[in-house]
């Protein structure tokens, strides 16, 4: 699967480079993870480039209000939201439930179609199709979240560690992280999930969750380090602020632009990266369980031939839902993008 | 510059005995197995013992991994447990056709990304432009299996212009040199097999490159932009230049920088879309050689070996980095 | 320069252009030419997975015996299309009244494929070979081996029997007599196994077939396994090319049977089951195993031969007596009762699928006509927890998420639908899921880890023994009673009864006991494998034990 920092719009400089011109720096030719290396820090400079804080966050609504892809992404994303909270509102039917009526005419090589009673008609196993999809939007927002958040979290105590404290800390941190953004995600992944003594929903939560971990380390220390020099910092320091106060109160708050920038977009890779998991027979092992990913990869593929549909509408989903994040997300990184100000 | 040389290198043979002992040791202890695996329906005590035994799983771990490094230092990495075969045969023989299959989606990610991302940029904003951006969100967006299970529907089953999977027609003979197909046919001048060989790469490679092409299509774009507003490129154009002089000497000699780079990573990313494109197709290569390797019973030293050889490529790979920013860059060479 | 560079892109494009069309002249001439082929020509069948190797005896699964059946062939073989016996290798065979002595009459002018010639000896020679192996990397892949004679002339394996193999004599080159130290059910049935086919012992000999290598934790085969095995079969071995996934068969022009009536087959190795069946559509095989069961009625409609095998396995559930709850036969009754296998047969089980109330096909001997059937009755089910005080049970229900097996093509499946049936009796299920090869038979039949479990067989020969025998035979941790002394007795004395009549009557009289008295498990279906192959391909017969032999096969246009 790809990584959203890859995806980017514009060229950027090398990491730690403070040559202002793309395309100038660009020597370091075919560097493996050097581009993502790049972006990583552009961005997270770009949040901490001025002042930052409450002027740059207002600025960026206020531009991204005006940016139709964004009000596209977000408006998806909204509706995806809403739709998870709301599941047990909106869906019909108990999503685990087997319908006598969808039984009675099911076979391994039928699979009842719509009716009155079940718009989407059946999934293998006698349940309501379109109740099962509105859960899954549910669960998909579970296994995306969660990943997010865990390779968030880790992400950032890594990158907060290493940027704080900078020195032989730094170095060796960013030198695992460099390991790990070298290697192709999905074989991380894969390999994680190879490792772990049996598979379960969480085993794909965490292995999607580790392959974002040195994306964010990478940009929170890259943001904290842009912030080590700054005004507002050597102002609070001058001050008397103990350093875990400037850490904390200072440095993380303006870090967390960036951040919550990256996580959206790593929310459509988790989701993809789930769904591969699953088509690869190493994800979620409980059908019970209604998630786009498993939904598609499972049940879609087995009966592809029977009913189409079975993958068709947990696809569209998932490419909608991973669009609208994607949309979102780069709308936002435009936004704070400080070359954009002008 | 010798001595970091040597410095780096001892790092090296460190980091990869300690990473093959935490593989050995933590494969060996998760739950089922080889054991398992071969023994199938039909496992009794007896015969679990008895082939825990041969295979020597009754030893101590540390013994177990003490006889591994030493095969390892000879050269030898063990068979697979499933086959027989020496892993160093079974990697050499899945490695050329995941390097077929990368190869050709990248070239037609960069034959084709390229010129519609220059393209794109020169025309901002009109039709093509927006076709262009749309398709490639839509390409980032899809999930790559569900994408290459839709072309094999749709090539294979309702049109035949396609063959399903497989990287040969079945029965066709060919003379393997390489273990690149292609161009094995080419060698040999066996141009059927050749062409039957790309015949069946073709939708593999579309599939796999949907990607990267994406990624390069917007790398290629943004950066054509950045460049056309740079001076240099309206002072060519105030003092009146031909168009081809200006495309060729100044937009695309400096926009096409960052995509050479781009191209660089994206090629570890194809890796990751190989081990699905692989299983989609049914293609002989490392993803299809890992996804078998786990679930065929936790195949301990091919699993072993592939983990440690991509480790092995990654550190050997940064090295290099480190070590050629000593010759590019002459601030690091000075320290 | 970057212009230079497009341009070689473009160009490189322009040839892949041309390739493609010049690979769909090539293809459309490939058609052609097989329009003609009204004799001989290639058999292409697709396999759903790699053997292991070539040498039978170290072998114990159906991908490995697809190849070394067309290769080998055994003493006693099948009548196509049954698991009933019939003559092979051997014309005649009989035995003295304690079932001891075995005679074997063996088919004359038969020739190796190496053009040794098979007499007694050759018997004797493998069997001696068999008895004699050494190592405990070979003896510990002999399977079939070890379950049919039960040891070897010396064990490398602490508390393996004795075997009950004593010894082989060619009384003349057409007669070869072997005596057993006990007589055992299992036989005639074993001697028709595909691991104890008869291989030359020239080439095993000469390529060196008893030395299997440990090579740290794997084992190497010999150069008779991997490169030169030698039968007597239809077919002689042409190579494995596994960089392709193709094995290579020849027609052998000196078969004693029914020659082969293609020159060459090719199995080619698709794991996939919905890639098989793409290449099955596409042309570019003539036959697959293994549909999955939900295409099967899609391909029947365009035209394919469907065929399903009659179903010679069985799936259970299995019910783990460590928990003292499930000890109380009210409550193994009540879990009988709870599961609706008619619905689940309905609308999961592939094409011809049966509910299952012994834990064996019809078609073995000892199938008993009445027993006890477990109805669906949820009623009588709650009813039944009632009386035994188990209201509110929880139970562990361990399932393989990964595999497809024959007996069992989807557990997730399988397992969501018997735990909803449970969980409506008001049985708490907790679903446990482990990968099959990473955990599930090693928590189920090494530890017992389990409360219910799904799990299955495919019969090997056609003897009860071969079934309820493996089940419920002895102790084992997976039903978790070592103590059901009267059943393992009862199985023992039927597995040990020699005239049909008797051995007919006492697997019954178990099969009634099973259902009503001991009900270790609860049988779910019979569930037939399918065989597909193109509306060309004639001559084929397929086998409830998987045992197909392709020389009756032709391919036409």
């Amino acid at each position: 699967m790809s990584d959203p920092i890859t995806q980017a719009g514009t060229p950027a400089p090398r990491s730690g480079d403070d040559k202002p011109r793309p395309g100038m720096s660009e020597r370091s030719i075919g560097l493996l993870g050097d581009r993502k290396k790049a972006r990583l820090d552009e961005l997270a400079r770009a949040s901490a480039a001025d002042r930052g804080g409450i002027s740059l966050v207002r600025d960026a609504v206020r531009r991204l209000r005006r940016n139709p892809v964004a009000i596209v992404g977000a408006s998806i994303v909204a509706l995806f939201v809403l739709m998870a909270i709301f599941a047990p509102l909106i869906a019909p039917h108990d999503p685990v439930q087997r319908f006598d009526e969808l039984t009675k005419n099911l076979t391994v090589d039928t699979i009842p179609g719509a009716s009155s009673e079940f718009p989407l008609g059946s999934d293998p196993l006698g349940r309501d199709f379109l109740s099962r999809m509105i859960y899954g939007a549910r669960q998909t927002l579970f296994v995306g979240v969660l990943a997010t958040l865990i390779g968030l979290a880790l992400g950032v105590l890594i990158g907060a560690i290493a940027g704080a404290f900078g020195g032989w800390v730094d170095v060796v941190l960013m030198r695992l992280t460099d390991v790990m953004l070298a290697l192709p995600s999905l074989l991380l992944a894969i390999t994680l999930v190879a490792m772990a003594s049996r598979s379960s929903q969480w085993t794909v939560i965490f292995a999607v969750a580790i392959v974002s971990v040195p994306i964010f380390a990478r940009l929170l220390r890259g943001s904290m380090l842009a912030q080590r020099e700054s005004d507002h910092v050597l102002a609070a320091r001058a001050l008397g602020v103990k350093e875990r106060n400037i850490v904390l109160r200072h440095m993380l708050p303006n870090s967390l632009t960036a951040v919550i920038v990256q996580a959206t977009l790593t929310f459509a890779v988790a989701i993809l990266d789930a769904a591969a998991l699953s088509f690869l027979g190493l994800g979620d092992p409980d059908i019970n369980r209604a998630e786009w990913g498993l939904m598609l990869g499972v049940d879609g593929q087995r009966y592809f031939e029977v009913r189409p549909e079975l993958a068709y509408y947990p696809a569209l989903a998932i490419i909608v839902v991973a669009l609208g994040f994607t949309l979102l997300g780069e709308a936002m990184r435009e936004a704070i993008d400080p070359k954009n100000r002008r | 510059m010798l001595r970091v040389i040597v410095r780096r290198l001892l790092q090296l043979v460190v980091t990869l005995i300690a990473l093959s002992a935490l593989i050995f040791i933590w494969l060996r202890n998760l739950p089922g197995g080889p054991v398992e695996a071969l023994l199938g329906e039909r496992a009794t005590p007896e015969r679990r013992a008895l082939l825990t035994k041969a295979l020597g799983y009754d030893q101590p771990i540390l013994v177990q991994y003490g006889k591994f490094m030493q095969r390892v230092l000879t050269g030898d990495f063990g068979n697979s447990i499933r086959t027989g075969d020496p892993v160093t045969e079974v990697i050499s023989r899945a490695f050329p056709a995941t390097i077929e299959l990368a190869v050709a989606a990248m070239i037609i990610a960069v034959g084709l990304g390229v010129p519609l991302g220059y393209l794109a940029a020169r025309w901002r904003g009109r039709s093509l432009d927006n076709l262009t951006i749309a398709g490639t969100l839509l390409g980032i967006s899809i999930p790559i299996f569900f994408l290459g299970y839709l072309l094999k529907d749709v090539f294979t089953q309702n049109i035949h212009w396609f063959p399903p999977s497989g990287r040969l027609t079945t029965g066709l003979d060919n003379t393997s040199v390489t273990g690149f197909f292609v161009l094995d046919g080419l060698l040999t001048r066996e141009f059927d097999a050749s062409a039957d060989a790309l015949w069946h790469l073709i939708l593999p490679a579309i599939t796999l490159a949907t990607i990267p092409l994406a990624v390069i299509v917007r790398i290629t774009r943004a950066s054509v932009l950045d460049v056309l507003n740079e001076d240099y490129v309206r002072t060519a154009e105030a003092k009146g230049l031909r168009h081809r002089t200006i495309r060729g000497r100044h937009i695309l000699r400096n926009a096409l920088l960052p995509v050479v780079t781009t191209i660089g990573l994206q090629t570890g990313a194809l890796l990751s879309g190989a081990v699905l494109t692989e299983k989609v197709y049914n293609w002989g290569g490392l993803g299809t050689l890992i996804t078998d390797s786990i679930s065929g019973g936790r195949d301990y030293p091919v699993l072993q070996a592939i983990i440690l050889l991509a480790a092995l490529v990654f550190v050997v790979v940064n090295l290099l980095v480190d070590l050629s920013y000593a010759f590019i860059d002459p601030r690091v060479r000075v320290r | 320069m970057q212009a230079r560079r497009l341009k070689t892109a473009v160009a490189i494009a322009a040839v892949a252009a041309l390739a493609v069309g010049a690979a769909g002249c090539a293809e459309s001439e490939r058609d052609g030419g097989s329009g003609e082929a009204k004799t001989g020509g290639t058999f292409i069948f697709a396999g759903a997975g790699d053997p292991k190797n070539f040498d039978p005896i170290f072998n114990d699964d159906g991908e490995s015996f697809r190849p070394v059946r067309q290769m080998f062939d055994t003493l006693v073989s099948h009548k196509p299309g049954t698991a009933e016996l019939q003559g092979g290798l051997a014309e005649s065979w009989e035995h003295d009244p304690d079932g001891k002595v075995w005679t074997f009459k063996l088919r004359q002018g038969v020739k190796f494929h190496d053009g040794t010639p098979f007499n007694a000896a050759a018997v004797c020679f493998n069997f001696d070979r068999w008895y004699n192996m050494k190592g405990a990397a070979a003896q510990s892949q002999m399977i079939y081996y070890m379950d049919t004679f039960g040891g070897f002339a010396k064990n490398e394996a602490e508390g393996a029997g004795e075997s009950i193999y004593n010894k082989c004599e060619a009384k003349d080159d057409g007669t070869a007599v072997l005596t057993l130290n006990k007589y055992k059910g299992a036989f005639p049935g074993a001697f028709a196994l595909t691991s104890l086919s008869i291989a030359s012992p020239e080439a095993l000999k000469k390529y060196d077939a008893n030395t299997v290598t440990q090579s740290g934790d794997s084992f190497s085969y010999s150069a008779f396994a991997n490169e030169h095995p030698v039968g007597t079969g239809p077919f002689t071995f042409g190579g494995w090319d596994k960089a392709k996934n193709e094995i290579t068969l020849n027609r052998n022009p000196d078969y004693f049977g029914e020659k082969a009536k293609v020159d060459k087959m090719i199995i080619k190795i698709i794991k996939d089951e919905s890639t098989r069946k793409q290449e099955l559509r596409a042309g570019t095989v003539q036959g697959i195993d293994f549909p999955a069961p939900a295409d099967r009625k899609a391909l029947e409609g365009e035209g394919f031969q469907v065929i399903n095998r009659p179903a010679f396995n069985i799936l259970y559930l299995g019910i783990n007596q460590k928990n003292p709850k499930l000890k109380d036969l009210r409550v193994r009754q009540a879990i009988a009762y709870a599961l609706n296998r008619q619905q689940l047969v309905q609308t999961k089980g592939p094409g011809g699928a049966k509910v299952a109330d012994e834990f064996m096909p019809d078609t073995v001997l000892g199938y008993a006509p009445d027993v006890q059937k477990y109805e669906y009755n949820p009623e009588k089910a709650k009813q039944l927890l009632k009386e035994a005080g188990a209201e509110g049970l929880t139970l562990n229900f361990y399932y393989p998420p990964d595999v497809s097996r024959p007996y069992m093509p989807n557990p997730q499946e399988i397992f969501t639908v018997l735990a909803n049936d449970l969980q409506a009796v008001g049985i708490k299920v907790n679903g446990t899921p482990r990968p099959w090869n990473g955990g599930f038979k090693d928590d189920v039949q090494q530890f017992g880890k389990h409360d219910l479990h799904i799990l299955g067989w495919t019969g090997d020969y056609n003897d009860p023994g071969n079934f309820v025998g493996t089940f419920f035979g002895r102790g084992k941790a997976e039903f978790g009673d070592q103590a059901m002394t009267e059943m393992f007795d009862a199985i023992a004395k039927a597995d040990a009864t020699v005239d049909d009549a008797g051995k007919k009557a006492a697997w019954e009289q178990v099969n009634k006991d099973i259902a009503a008295k001991w009900l270790p498990a609860v049988p779910v279906w019979h569930a037939p494998p399918a065989i597909v192959v193109t509306k060309d391909v004639k001559g084929l017969v397929a086998s409830p034990l998987t045992d197909e032999r392709f020389n009756t096969v032709s391919v036409s246009k």
